[in-house]
């Protein structure tokens, strides 16, 4: 039983050594002009398989990539479009008057809000610490209304903003001196609708 | 000096709420000064009194210094030295009167050395003690005339030493400053005020402190003249805009404004049936409801983009002054009660810094306290409605938000006179001060009046 065994396992072994012998034939540089079963045209079918596909992975790759990367450059517009409608505008004391400095903030929300008719915005008005708190309160609600008239005066509906007022209840930054007043004289933006996804301009 | 005051070396630790022993002049001090008195001499350390009346008569009445003193003799019975203490406190933060607290003292009930008490420049005696069946008995003796001229008697609540306890204790002091005045203090009075985002209340002498339950957010806090409601608006925030809430202190029943708008700083009309506010969504006016009854207020003013806001109400109910920027800064103005005839009370007077605001009527209609901008800070007026004579009450720190006690003589202001936003007391005849709150930064402190039931807030 076992010296059976052995020849035949040594005759196997021979007849793949003898094959694997075989010199490899160069790829036909055009197909073979008849499908002749046999194992070069076997084997160059599935090179030519193999290639197609990496070709075409590599091209999958490549439009994937790109995709990606518009769909990145989509996701930081929308970002930056969504950091334009969320930045604060900031007021002088005691006044309620948009700063001219603060008007480029005011004009970069619009062609968002434009280009997105679904998002309604809550306009929070805020003083520093300074002033009667009472008195305070009617002041925040004085520069979130002025906020709302500068932008409606730039096309956007006013029935898409609500204003309202924390007066000095709410600062953005705790101190006592002018760095610290002069963040908390603010007007904040609230998306309380739309703009899921927010839409490019 | 002989008349030792209540206050002065008052143990902090009192502000936990807890009563402690009655601190008076010492034991040694009082037997020393008793022992002059029996040899009829007077320590050179007493304070000067009437020099010809000296030695030569007994049974002086009015000390010249203008504040009657009262003895108040040792309290017996349960819980007798919180007893004594808060009566002795309350009188005392009265300014109306100088307590003179001895060691000893006759027996609560019977016949006095009224010779003594005059010689302690006491024209009245209190006698207080704690009935073995929780009530407080007190005799108020007048020693000029030698007698008894009031007997007051009242339940305490349990237990001992509870906010219901402490006030029925508040309400004796004030019925004896009635006996021995003619006029009721306002210790059975409270402040409510803004502390974090909620509306809190302290008992006039300091102790008591507690927070109004479901106030979160809550603002600009305002009693009804009988103190049965209480109002105040609301930051916008998950319940809406800013809204005035009103609710009865002893049905707890609420009631609140729909506006759409911001609304904000409620005061009651005296009569409680009307109820003022500022509300706009740019500018202020002032507007009236009667709450539980309507929900469709009625426009004051009609200054569009004004900031009319802070409003308060003349005692006779016909006037309401408050606080507008129709000139471009805030000042004082008065209005009449429908609106009409709207006058600049802050004239002129303060200095460059236009920032008047914050008025509060005077109880007895003459005088508006408000708070006006001195070299960058706010300090303390009171003007005159008649004249506009104004007066400046305050230079330490700065000092916002008058609100006046029910007795016309006491403000309570926030201050930064110890750094941070704190209550204090003001009495307007002597000017002294006392601080009514610690801890935390306050705001909007809103005076009760007198309050005369068990209350909630």
């Amino acid at each position: 039983m076992r010296r059976f065994h052995i020849s035949r396992l040594i005759m196997l072994v021979a007849v793949v050594a003898a094959c694997s012998k075989k010199p490899p034939p160069a790829p036909p540089p055009a197909p073979a002009p008849a499908p002749t079963v046999n194992q070069d045209s076997i084997d160059a079918a599935r090179r030519a398989a193999e290639a197609a596909a990496t070709r075409a992975r590599e091209a999958a790759a490549a439009a994937a990539a790109a995709a990606a990367a518009e769909a990145s450059r989509m996701e930081a517009a929308r970002a930056d479009a969504r950091r334009k409608l969320d930045a604060a505008v900031y007021f002088d004391y005691d006044m309620d008057e948009i700063r001219a400095d603060q008007a480029a903030t005011l004009d970069a929300k619009v062609p968002v809000l434009n280009a997105n008719a679904d998002i309604r915005l809550r306009i929070s008005g805020h003083t520093d610490e300074r002033g009667s708190d009472e008195y305070n309160i009617a002041l925040g609600q004085r520069r979130a209304a002025a906020v709302r008239r500068y932008l409606v005066a730039r096309g956007v509906s006013e029935a898409r903003m609500e204003v309202e007022s924390f007066g000095e209840q709410r600062p953005a930054m705790q101190g006592m001196d002018e760095s610290a007043w002069s963040r908390n004289r603010r007007a904040e933006f609230t998306l309380t609708a739309g703009g899921n996804p927010i839409r490019v301009p | 000096m002989i008349a030792g005051s209540f206050t002065r070396g008052q143990p902090r630790g009192l502000d936990d709420g807890r009563a402690v022993a009655v601190r008076s002049y010492s034991a040694a001090l009082t037997s020393f000064w008793l022992v002059c008195v029996l040899w009829g001499l007077r320590p050179s350390v007493l304070p000067a009194q009437d020099p010809v009346a000296s030695g030569v008569r007994i049974g002086l009445t009015y000390d010249r210094s203008g504040k009657p003193g009262v003895a108040l003799t040792p309290v017996v019975g349960a819980n007798a030295d919180s007893v004594r203490l808060i009566l002795g406190r309350d009188l005392d933060f009265s300014d109306r009167l100088t307590v003179i607290a001895p060691d000893s003292g006759d027996a609560p009930v019977g016949g006095l050395n009224y010779v003594l008490y005059a010689r302690m420049n006491a024209v009245a005696v209190v006698q207080a003690a704690v009935t073995p069946s929780g009530g407080l008995h007190v005799s108020v003796h007048d020693v000029a005339g030698k007698r008894v001229i009031s007997v007051i008697d009242v339940p305490l609540p349990e237990p001992a030493l509870s906010p219901d306890w402490r006030h029925a204790v508040h309400v004796v002091s004030d019925s004896i400053e009635l006996a021995v005045l003619g006029q009721r203090g306002i210790s059975s009075s409270r402040v409510m005020f803004v502390r974090g985002n909620e509306i809190w209340s302290v008992d006039a002498d300091g102790e008591g402190l507690r927070v109004v339950p479901g106030t979160v957010d809550g603002l600009s806090p305002a009693w009804s003249a009988a103190g049965n409601m209480i109002a105040y608006n609301t930051l916008p925030g998950a319940g809406g805009p800013s809204k005035i809430v009103v609710r009865d202190v002893l049905t707890g029943r609420s009631w609140s404004t729909r506006a759409a708008a911001t609304n904000m700083n409620p005061a009651f009309s005296p009569d409680g049936g009307q109820l003022v506010f500022a509300a706009g969504t740019d500018g202020f006016d002032l507007y009236s409801v009667a709450p539980f009854t309507s929900d469709e207020p009625k426009r004051l003013t009609a200054r569009k983009g004004s900031l009319n806001s802070s409003p308060t109400f003349s005692p006779d109910g016909r006037k309401i002054a408050y606080t507008s920027g129709i000139l471009g800064h805030p000042e004082v103005y008065i209005v009449d009660a429908d609106g009409s005839n709207a006058d600049l009370l802050t004239s002129s007077g303060f200095g460059d810094q236009l920032y008047r605001s914050n008025p509060s009527w005077s109880p007895d209609g003459r005088l508006v306290a408000f708070q006006s901008r001195i070299n960058g800070k706010f300090q303390l007026f009171t003007i005159s409605v008649r004249d506009k004579s104004a007066r400046q009450l305050t230079s330490e720190g700065e000092n916002e938000d008058p609100s006046w006690a029910a007795d016309g003589r006491h403000l309570v202001f926030v201050s930064t006179r110890t750094g941070t936003k704190q209550l204090w007391v003001m009495d307007m005849e002597s000017s002294r001060a006392r601080q009514l709150t610690h801890g935390g930064k306050v705001q909007n402190p809103a005076w009760s009046p007198r309050l005369d039931f068990s209350r909630q807030y």
